[in-house]
């Protein structure tokens, strides 16, 4: 099973703060995962979107496995 | 190295006061403050979102990235979150080091890396209503 999270305006866009994925056998990056989560929201989601992988940043494209914690947030603004 | 994240108000001078660093010579501080207007429209506070698990981890990474690139002999990060009004303080990176250009470009690195990295959302919240703050883009994630 796959945590995901969401942060700022995607957890509003989603409207939910996450959400539980069953990874399929196959290798899947984390803009699969959000695809199948999001599924008509996604074209709602804010643009560019971050994403982190067991609380690191990483891409869209990078694969996850089951286990893994993946959070989509827009673009950070600390200090 | 030193990283606090809290909801509440500090005192940036009793936060590095305790801290005694053998060798330096120097010690940068910045403070960053909840500006009164955005984009030349009042504001009333921010609300400040943050990843808590991943913020403390992330923090940690900037300040010993920071450490290596500018022979940093401490760092102390300090980061509010939740309700912040206006004029009040956000945030504080401390640094200490030999000289002082370490710890001017230490103490600078810390604060733009923040800008960029560290999983904090600004929501801006004024009379008219509250808007998320356009963040900016790692440059390595882009």
């Amino acid at each position: 099973m796959i945590t995901v999270r969401f942060f700022a305006a995607v957890r509003e866009v989603m409207e939910r703060d996450g959400a539980r994925y069953e990874a399929p056998g196959a290798t899947v990056t984390a803009n699969d995962v959000l695809a199948a989560i999001a599924g008509a929201r996604l074209a709602d989601l804010p643009r560019p979107l971050l994403v982190a992988i067991n609380r690191e940043h990483a891409h869209l494209t990078s694969p996850v496995k089951d286990g893994d914690e993946i959070a989509f947030f827009p673009p950070v603004s600390g200090g | 190295m030193i990283i606090r994240l809290q909801r509440e108000d500090f005192d940036p001078e009793r936060a590095v006061q305790a801290i005694d660093v053998k060798g330096s010579g120097a010690r940068v501080s910045f403070v960053g403050i909840v500006r009164d207007t955005a984009a030349g429209a009042p504001i009333t506070a921010l609300e400040i979102e943050h990843y808590p698990e991943m913020t403390q981890a992330e923090l940690a990474r900037i300040a010993t990235h920071a450490q290596d690139q500018h022979h940093l002999h401490e760092v102390v990060i300090i980061h509010r979150y939740g309700y912040i009004e206006r004029g009040e303080r956000i945030m504080m990176v401390a640094v200490w080091s030999a000289h002082r250009a370490e710890a001017f470009m230490g103490c600078q690195a810390i604060v733009d890396a923040l800008k960029t990295r560290a999983p904090f959302w600004k929501k801006e919240i004024s009379p008219q209503g509250s808007a998320w703050v356009a963040g900016a883009m790692p440059h390595d994630l882009g």
